[in-house]
């Protein structure tokens, strides 16, 4: 009897017979990691400098170079939102720069639509580079050079910190387009 | 990964109608943002309830971490501490040696101070703290630099109440929710602290610098007095520390002072106190403007 090639009947998704996609999973699961992402660095030791990355912004801006298209353009305001409630940053400062975040990167796929992953570490490193600085002169006290240069660890952890993210959100992605309700 | 083709809306109104309002919509979001941003840099405490209530609803977790952390924070010191561990005993043991001589004279000194104070007078209040707690959190991507504690509102906590550890003074509160509050450490580049020098009358202001050390600025200018080495202490001047908690060591000269670290590192706390403030009314002295004093 012939045999069937075993790999037809699925894909990365998991099986193709008798499953389906969950339309909560699909939706939920960019927004509930972005929110977790900003929530994360509350849990770290309170260290006298800043050391974490912001994870919610990087998460952010994974889902958007990773999967274009899935977040709308909008999604930075209410992201933002809850951020601000945990960043310790003023209250307003993630919207703001969240929802330019993601105007700015609509802007930069319109020139070059098609990209490798290395344009990609390069936007979202200047992004974060951008934001971190834009996040001390705006932090409500006042700027000094100092907490600038104390901002350096951070900044480097941040930038080399993108394809991890990056790939923490591919495998969400896999996860999030897997065929678990039965048809 | 390239976008996929739903950018090139062709020539379905809606789907193009679709396009143009979320551009719309995402700017109307970052002039909220802006307008917000404003809003919170004239008056910082505007947001403070929603933000104290986000945090007492995650407080429960950030608290199990926290005590997750601790623990095996403690445990690995206790396997650190098998490290050499005859000569570290030998040496502990001369230490404690001295330490018992040090602690009957500090107690012949206490007991001396007792008699004087008698003398004159005097009377020493128990401080006792309106709530102890863990550092359950801080902001750690933040240039700013906030902690919170597992104690709020229900446990009496206060806004500007100081908030030590055994080994100095962390900071102080600047927001509370009810089980929990923020936490205003000392190294926040807006944080100020009346200190003196220990052992002297060398007065100064501890400055954070938003990079783990502090500014020491004294008020007093001229020859610069300060050595490296020096422990600065509270002074009790503004009202809300009281006198003699430790804060910082000094760890580098400038022109006006110094460049020190503080004594009671947040990181390497577990519990805090949170004890009333010092002197309420002078406290609230410091706040009121000059004109509606003057006119008082």
């Amino acid at each position: 009897m012939e045999r069937m090639e075993p790999r037809a009947r699925s894909d990365a998704y998991g099986s193709r017979i008798n499953r389906s996609h969950s339309p909560l999973l699909a939706n939920v699961i960019p927004w509930l990691s972005i929110l977790l992402g900003s929530l994360l660095p509350v849990f770290a030791l309170a260290a006298a400098l800043p050391m974490v990355p912001p994870l919610g912004f990087l998460t952010l801006l994974a889902w958007r170079l990773v999967r274009p298209g899935l977040l709308p353009v909008w999604a930075g305001f209410p992201l933002g939102l809850f951020d601000d409630l945990f960043s310790g940053q003023p209250f307003g400062f993630a919207i703001l720069l969240w929802s330019m975040t993601m105007l700015v990167i609509e802007f930069v796929e319109l020139r070059l639509p098609w990209r490798a992953f290395w344009q990609d570490w390069f936007t979202a490193g200047l992004l974060v580079v951008v934001y971190l600085l834009a996040g001390w002169l705006l932090s409500g006290a006042t700027p000094t050079l100092p907490a600038l240069v104390a901002l350096i660890p951070q900044l480097l952890m941040s930038v080399l910190m993108f394809p991890i993210v990056a790939r923490i959100v591919a495998r969400f992605d896999r996860l999030r387009l897997m065929r678990w309700k039965r048809v | 990964m390239a976008p996929s083709g739903t950018r090139r809306s062709s020539y379905s109104r809606r789907a193009q109608y679709n396009l143009f309002t979320g551009y719309i919509i995402a700017g109307i979001g970052a002039l909220i943002g802006a307008v917000l941003l404003g809003l919170s840099f004239f008056q910082p405490s505007f947001f403070g309830g929603p933000r104290s209530a986000a945090q007492d609803a995650v407080s429960p977790a950030t608290e199990t971490a926290a005590t997750v952390r601790t623990s095996s924070k403690s445990l690995w010191d206790s396997i650190s501490g098998y490290y050499r561990a005859g000569s570290k005993n030998a040496e502990l043991k001369r230490e404690m040696e001295l330490a018992r001589i040090r602690l009957e004279e500090a107690e012949a000194v206490r007991q001396e101070n007792v008699r004087l104070k008698g003398l004159l007078d005097l009377q020493d209040q128990e401080r006792t703290p309106v709530a102890v707690a863990r550092l359950i959190g801080s902001t750690a991507s933040s240039t700013r630099r906030f902690a919170y504690v597992g104690a709020g509102e229900d446990d009496g906590v206060a806004v500007g109440m100081p908030v030590r550890s055994p080994r100095g003074v962390v900071g102080r509160i600047l927001e509370t929710g009810s089980d929990s509050s923020r936490v205003l450490l000392l190294t926040d580049s807006e944080s100020v602290l009346p200190v003196r020098r220990a052992g002297d009358e060398v007065v100064a202001f501890a400055e954070g610098r938003g990079d783990s050390l502090l500014r020491i600025k004294l008020i007093n200018l001229g020859i610069n007095p300060l050595a490296v080495g020096d422990l600065f202490v509270t002074s009790g001047a503004g009202g809300y520390y009281p006198p003699g908690i430790a804060v910082a060591i000094v760890t580098e000269l400038t022109d006006d002072g110094g460049v020190a670290r503080i004594v009671s590192d947040p990181a390497a706390t577990d519990f805090v106190a949170i004890e009333p403030i010092f002197e309420p009314d002078a406290a609230s002295g410091a706040t009121t403007p000059v004109e509606e004093e003057l006119t008082d």
